[in-house]
């Protein structure tokens, strides 16, 4: 199970770090889920559960970018958060190269974290304000047993390394930065502990469009110089095609639809997908759209709608689709250059009058 | 809404019997045998032990609690040693002249404080503003026992306006708040009463005014064309369910802090009786005392988060 | 901005760069209180005040316990008796600084004591919120259903007086406020993304309360405990006029205030003598920490 075919992707490298070889996925997640609780009323009980990652499997390929799109809400940070063990999930597993993360058996949480750090979305946030971005950067390699004086030179290293001059930026305070150079701190600190899989969570959305665009390169040529692997969140479909090699689209807590990048974008099979798609702001007048393809709000992750959980604006909406969760398929089993969708309308025999006929081969 | 206030007063019985078990502790932190003082010198060790059974200090903590709280409930909370008169009617009786001066001492500050405060924001910076933030700090920083000492120096010796203390010919045939010549009496201590929290009011409306001030939505008055004066009306609308709750809080505040005022004036309320209690170490009277004025801290605080929530209805705190 | 890029990756540091001179966050807050007049006056007259309470033995000009028949309550001015005499003929002004020493140590060392034991458990409470949480808090709460002035009362009253039973009570009253105020900031903090950032290095909770935690705690509660100086100075005062604090002969501005009071027909300049000293010194510890909470406002 945690050894399967992938086809080994485009920058296979010779990592010392490497344990299952290029073949062996960076990270598995298989079946990851976490509810959280809502109280209320007088004695404050548990009422209802927010079903915020419900059932969700993925690999990540090494060396590659999978995006993570999908309305506000949808879960994707309490995804990363879950990755990261920064909240424990109710349900599921994740193996990092090869190896199951946090039981008894496989790696030690200590080792998830060296391998697997995260870029926070708010620079407000997610700077310590009382710590110079040295101190902030350098927190990292003195936990896991460096010296004072070693953490130092290796986050003024690490500054240069993402465009910040240390002899200028070593000293200062997060409040005397701007928002792209506070970014550029976050990425730096992630870096501090050598880590191999990224995980980007809305990690330029709050930028102006030119700083965005120098942190996306920034981001292009670390990810080759470091041989870094990415899952870059976000919720700017502009950006995830830019940055992406795959993409996963996720809706209420559930993945809709996942394949290679120009596939979704130029062919997408999930009426979600087509509607986020048809979104965007075009930059040809002519091709601007006036109607709003996404009519209102997300449905309450609370209840979540039966069957397929687009089916309340979903514009093919059938039947079938109020009554049976359409399913995405063997995710952990297919290819890296398979486009799955979970959709009724492109499995055959599902029952929806626009399904295929034929199986497809 | 009605859940909210279920919900409300619901938290408010854990409160209450937190409160009920530190008045059990005053009696146990209290130094010395309370049956040592109930003996004759030459009672025996056996004479002492009876009398422990006999008044149920022999059992375990927990059960004794019970018991005293079973007593409360039903509003026996035992003899004071100095008078050997039952607590309860004391502490009740003295309660009572201590909550109209209180009240009368906070719709004064309340009054005062939201004119002051309006005051002081209109010209923020002014120099009635640096006079009303000093009387203010005066009011915040100034011990109230201190207080009353100056009054009476002033009013009741340089001037003799009003008299010192006591209540009068009142406080034995009954006070007449609506009678001059009882209630000259209580001039003085309403006075002391209402001083920190016409200061500390006083703070809280200038500020909240002048951040309501700034806000968008004030312009937006401006624009319409409202004169100033206008727009602080529709400042001041804006902040007084909150001066409301503070009115409440401060009412708390000043039944259970009336003590050291009512020692100045020897007024007969709550404080004084709690006075009297400590310098006759009369214990029972101090407990039942204090649970007196803590549930009524506790209440009043209940009543005012209730009227709030009708007042207001963003606030919905759980 | 390709420049810009080619620019990020140089890795080599160029040792010719100037050097940015940056201010620390302390620099920032006493560069805001340079200019605060009032608050820089205050905080001269407390070192004043302070001073001279130390020095009191050095400084009073008679003894503060030896008292004279023939020289009771003589007025302010009077021969050598600069603020003049108390009840007993004692000296005055030498009382006064006397005095100082219990007043000022009940205002700060409660403080103290509290800010401690209650950000503990505020810290502790908001860091780990859930059950640990309730626990704390809940219990604080019951506190707060008596105000500050009866529950020193209480307490003091049935513990008895002395400096000690003081102390002790004072502390008791001042902790839930601080616990409160610790409580809440942690947990803001708490949700902050450094904070998981932190955790994501596998930093152990310890580490992470005092690197992360603390630094940012410590401003609002020093703050809210500079407040409290002024209240605990005034409670303590209110418990020695009750006859809840030191005993008789020791000097205390709040004990002198209640033995004069029976003296406010003879001499009524002299008997306000230890008030103006009381409301002087609350009046300065109130305004440095307005000033302080201005100048420690500072923007992240």
């Amino acid at each position: 199970m945690t050894q399967m075919a992938i086809s080994p992707p485009a920058a296979a490298s010779e990592d010392p770090r490497d344990r299952g070889g290029p073949a062996q996925p960076m990270l598995i997640v298989d079946g990851i889920r976490k509810y959280f609780p809502i109280r209320a009323g007088v004695l404050n009980r548990t009422v209802a559960e927010v079903k915020a990652v419900d059932d969700i499997s993925f690999y990540v390929v090494k060396g590659e970018t999978l995006g993570i799109v999908g309305e506000s809400g949808c879960g994707k940070s309490t995804l990363a958060r879950l990755l990261m063990h920064l909240i424990d999930r109710d349900d599921g597993h994740l193996i990092l190269d090869g190896d199951l993360v946090g039981e008894e058996t496989g790696v030690p949480l200590d080792g998830l974290r060296r391998a697997l750090q995260m870029v926070f979305q708010d620079s407000y946030s997610s700077l310590n304000p009382r710590l110079p971005i040295e101190q902030s950067i350098a927190y990292g390699p003195k936990v896991q047993g460096a010296s004072s004086k070693v953490a130092k030179a290796q986050a003024r290293a690490l500054m240069e390394k993402v465009g910040l001059k240390a002899n200028l930026f070593a000293q200062r305070y997060p409040h005397e930065l701007s928002g792209g150079q506070k970014q550029r701190v976050n990425i730096a600190r992630a870096l501090a502990l050598d880590p191999r899989l990224l995980i980007l969570d809305e990690a330029v959305s709050a930028l102006d469009k030119s700083v965005e665009a120098q942190v996306l390169n920034l981001l292009e040529d670390l990810k080759r110089q470091l041989n870094l692997t990415y899952i870059f969140i976000s919720h700017d479909l502009h950006v995830v095609r830019y940055i992406s090699d795959r993409v996963l689209v996720m809706y209420l807590g559930q993945v809709v639809e996942i394949g290679p990048v120009d596939k979704i974008y130029e062919d997408p099979q999930h009426p979600y997908t087509q509607a986020l798609l048809a979104c965007r702001l075009s930059m040809d007048p002519e091709e601007r759209v006036e109607a709003a393809p996404l009519a209102g709000d997300p449905p309450n992750p609370v209840n979540p709608p039966s069957g397929c959980r687009f089916h309340t604006r979903c514009p093919f909406m059938e039947d079938v689709c109020m009554s049976k969760a359409p399913s995405l398929g063997d995710v952990l089993r297919s290819s890296a250059q398979d486009h799955l969708a979970a959709c009724h309308m492109v499995h055959p025999g599902s029952g929806h009058s626009r399904a295929p006929l034929a199986v497809r081969a | 809404m009605w859940l909210y206030a279920l919900r409300r007063i619901i938290l408010t019985i854990p409160i209450l019997f937190g409160v009920t078990v530190i008045c059990f502790a005053l009696v146990q932190i209290a130094p010395g045998d309370p049956i040592q003082n109930l003996l004759s010198p030459t009672a025996s060790q056996a004479d002492a032990e009876r009398l422990r059974a006999a008044y149920g200090l022999d059992k375990p903590l927990p059960v004794q609690y019970v018991i005293w709280l079973g007593k409360v409930l039903v509003g026996d909370m035992g003899m004071s040693i100095a008078n050997n008169t039952p607590v309860t009617g004391e502490v009740l009786r003295a309660f009572m002249n201590t909550i109209v001066i209180a009240m009368i001492a906070v719709v004064i500050a309340f009054v005062l404080s939201t004119i002051f405060g309006v005051a002081a924001a209109y010209r923020s910076g002014g120099l009635v503003d640096k006079a009303i933030t000093a009387v203010a700090v005066f009011g915040i920083s100034v011990p109230t026992f201190w207080l009353g000492v100056i009054l009476v120096i002033i009013f009741a010796v340089n001037l003799s306006w009003l008299p010192a203390t006591g209540m009068g010919a009142g406080g034995s045939k009954g006070f007449d708040y609506l009678s001059w010549s009882d209630f000259r009496f209580a001039v003085m201590p309403i006075i002391a009463l209402a001083l920190p929290p016409l200061g500390i009011m006083t703070r809280t409306t200038r500020s909240s005014l002048s951040e309501i001030l700034n806000q968008d939505f004030v312009q937006t008055l401006r624009a319409k064309g409202l004169t100033e004066t206008e727009v602080m009306i529709h400042a001041v609308r804006n902040i007084m369910p909150a001066a409301v709750a503070m009115l409440g809080l401060q009412l708390g505040y000043l039944i259970g802090g009336s003590v050291l005022v009512e020692t100045v004036f020897t007024w007969p309320g709550t404080g004084y009786l709690l006075n009297k209690a400590i310098l006759t170490r009369d214990i029972p009277l101090l407990q039942g005392t204090i649970l007196v004025l803590a549930t009524a801290f506790v209440l009043i605080n209940l009543v005012v988060d209730l009227a709030q929530s009708l007042i207001d209805p963003r606030i919905k705190r759980s | 901005m390709t420049d810009a890029v080619a620019n990020s990756l140089a890795v080599a540091p160029s040792q010719s760069a100037p050097t940015a001179r940056v201010r620390s966050y302390w620099g920032g807050v006493w560069q805001r209180l340079r200019y605060d007049y009032v608050t820089l006056f205050c905080i001269a007259l407390i070192i004043l005040i302070v001073l001279s309470a130390v020095f009191a033995p050095w400084l009073a000009p008679f003894d503060p316990y030896k008292s004279s028949m023939a020289n009771r309550l003589r007025p302010i001015g009077y021969k050598q008796f600069l603020l003049g005499t108390d009840e007993q003929g004692r000296d005055m002004l030498s009382r006064l600084l006397y005095g100082g020493r219990v007043s000022l140590l009940m205002g700060i060392v409660p403080v103290i004591l509290a800010t401690v034991i209650g950000g503990l458990f505020g810290v502790v409470a908001g860091y780990y919120g859930r059950k640990v949480n309730m626990g704390i808090m809940r219990t604080m709460d019951i506190f707060f259903a008596f105000p500050s002035v009866l529950l020193a009362v209480a307490i003091s009253g049935s513990l008895g007086g002395g400096i000690t039973n003081q102390m002790l009570t004072l502390t008791v009253v001042l902790i839930p406020p601080i616990c409160r105020v610790a409580e809440t900031a942690t947990s803001q903090v708490r949700n902050m993304d450094f904070v998981d950032a932190a955790r994501a290095t596998g930093a152990s909770t310890t580490s992470i309360l005092f690197t992360h935690v603390l630094i940012n705690v410590m401003s609002p509660v020093l703050v809210y405990a500079s407040t409290l100086v002024s209240i605990s100075i005034i409670l303590a005062s209110g418990l020695s006029f009750l006859g809840l604090g030191v005993s008789p002969p020791t000097a205390d501005w709040g004990l002198m205030l209640s033995t004069l009071r029976q003296s406010i027909y003879v001499q009524p300049l002299v008997s306000a003598i230890p008030g103006v000293a009381i409301l002087v010194t609350s009046i300065a510890f109130n305004l440095v920490s307005d000033g302080l909470r201005q100048a420690m406002d500072v923007k992240a």
